[in-house]
């Protein structure tokens, strides 16, 4: 079974999507299906059009990424923060790793109530929300790779008698670079879930989310639509983004046969 | 765990049993909880935070207890599960089969990987409202989320393991002139276990985390309506209650994975 060539393979790749467009434009053109369920492409690029020039789309992306980022980096900064106390002392460790590990359990969104009780419905709730999003996986990948760095070099740490910031900086960190940006780039991922799920129950303020519930709302086919094309591009930017910053984060480690 | 201890350089404090050591351990897990419970207790009493706030830790122990006693609780866990069983199930095989057809024949993969890719960029919440409009609000828009959530992993996870499968093994087959059948039963199959085995782990989570989602939006039994409910009635007490018994089951079922996860384990090691 040879590989096929390039432009085989792409040729495949579209087949799927040209005939589920296809069959799309032929249902709603005809009326097989009614167009409020199944708005015609033209009017899917139409509304796409009056959201991005009159209606400020862009703008409420802005909204939508500033949160998202803002929440990002907080969760990010104070995730690895905590997951270095923990790696580097035993009795942190001990002392708050079971409880951090038995609120771990509790799915992320069943945060949100008591968020939205302790932080209100505004910008606040939705970054803590967003911070809690990002924090869990970035803890866990670095507290995996602090605790894994390898023990010949601590031993080289302790016959040089590094005092503990050198030991963190020097070893610690290092050492878990590659754990840390998979801990990133999953942070970056649940981050942007947590966007889109905080600006749908906590429905105040621009947003792309609140667009689409605002669509939903009026029983917009096509708004809803336009609002979950532009979710699904971001998704895969910040994904796209994500593999690009691990690889020049890892960019000193020789390739690895994986 | 002892040879840590005399590499360590640092003379340490060595408990005369394991399991003491392990009692030490477990206790000192348990200080900060307690600590923040005792926080929690003196706030309450001294009336640092409104009761709508945060309700007496006494209150949400009272209000957790009439819920088990009097079902409640049990009845909406039972309909999540329910649930997640169902949807997980339905997503879990389609993704399996998906999976395998993708990884017996590069022809599907090439046809049906970008448009799949492409769908699964879409993080799951943001189908919700889509399929909303064309399947209302009852069971089956929950089934079909939660389905969605588990069909990802599952897929992806598949496809790796099948790919995986060491091609000596595959020469063997093709020696012993196996059938497709046989081929994908007794070599393709067994190879491909650990990888499928992580795909149902991170299934699993996200039809956890899916179904969640979903009932906040739209349910009328369920934890995640039970948690919608207490948040608007401001009754945080059920809020919370219902966060424990999401966190118990997401738990449960973590370890219940951990536990088949290394039965095949060891078997595979009988394997080899």
């Amino acid at each position: 079974m040879a590989s096929a060539s390039r432009f085989v393979r792409f040729r495949r790749g579209i087949t799927l999507p040209i005939l589920l467009f296809v069959a799309w434009e032929v249902s709603s053109r005809t009326g097989l299906v009614d167009a409020r369920f199944l708005p015609s492409l033209e009017d899917v690029a139409a509304t796409a059009k009056r959201e991005l020039i009159d209606n400020d789309l862009i703008g409420e992306l802005g909204f939508s990424l500033m949160r998202n980022i803002a929440g990002f980096l907080i969760g990010c900064v104070l995730g690895v923060g905590f997951a270095s106390v923990l790696a580097l002392s035993r009795i942190a460790d001990r002392l708050l790793m079971p409880t951090f590990n038995g609120l771990k359990q509790i799915s992320l969104l069943a945060w949100i109530p008591l968020i939205s009780v302790w932080f209100g419905f505004g910008e606040q709730a939705k970054i803590v929300f967003v911070a809690l999003a990002a924090f869990i996986p970035i803890v866990l990948n670095t507290y995996d790779g602090m605790r894994q760095a390898p023990p010949d070099l601590l031993e080289v740490a302790r016959a040089l008698k590094f005092n503990a910031r050198q030991k963190a900086l020097r070893i610690y960190i290092p050492a878990a670079m590659p754990s840390i940006a998979t801990g990133v780039h999953l942070g970056l991922i649940y981050a942007w879930l947590a966007t889109v799920g905080a600006e749908y129950f906590l429905a105040v303020g621009p947003g792309v989310g609140g667009l689409v519930i605002a669509g939903r709302e009026r029983f917009d086919m096509a708004l809803v639509m336009v609002g979950v094309l532009v979710l699904g591009l971001v998704g895969f930017t910040l994904n796209r983004l994500a593999y690009a910053l691990e690889a020049y984060l890892l960019r000193w480690r020789p390739k690895q046969t994986a | 765990m002892s040879a840590m201890i005399e590499t360590s350089g640092r003379t340490r404090l060595r408990w005369p049993s394991a399991r003491l050591r392990r009692l030490a351990i477990l206790a000192t897990g348990l200080i900060f909880p307690l600590g923040l419970l005792g926080l929690w207790w003196i706030s309450s009493t001294r009336g640092w935070l409104p009761e709508q706030i945060l309700p007496a830790p006494a209150y949400v122990y009272q209000t957790g207890r009439d819920m088990i006693l009097s079902g409640e609780l049990l009845y909406h866990t039972g309909v999540s599960l329910g649930r997640v069983i169902v949807g997980f199930t339905i997503g879990a095989g389609l993704g399996l089969l998906l999976g395998i057809a993708m990884g017996l024949s590069e022809r599907v993969e090439d046809y049906v990987k970008p448009l799949f890719l492409a769908f699964a960029q879409i993080p799951t919440l943001g189908w919700i409202p889509l399929l909303m409009l064309f399947v209302g609000i009852e069971e089956t828009l929950k089934i079909i989320i939660i389905a969605k959530g588990a069909i990802v992993p599952m897929t992806l996870n598949t496809l790796t393991g099948i790919r995986g499968v060491s091609p000596r093994y595959i020469e063997v087959g093709r020696a012993l002139r196996f059938s497709r059948w046989q081929m994908l039963r007794l070599i393709i199959l067994p190879g491909a276990i650990p990888s499928i085995f992580t795909g149902i782990r991170y299934g699993l989570t996200h039809s956890w985390t899916a179904l969640v989602g979903v009932e906040l939006l739209a349910s009328s039994e369920g934890l995640g309506y039970l948690l919608v409910w207490g948040r608007q009635m401001f009754w945080l007490d059920t809020v919370i209650v219902a966060m424990i018994a999401i966190g118990l089951v997401g738990f449960i079922m973590d370890k219940g994975l951990d536990r088949v996860e290394l039965s095949i384990q060891r078997w595979k090691r009988q394997e080899i």
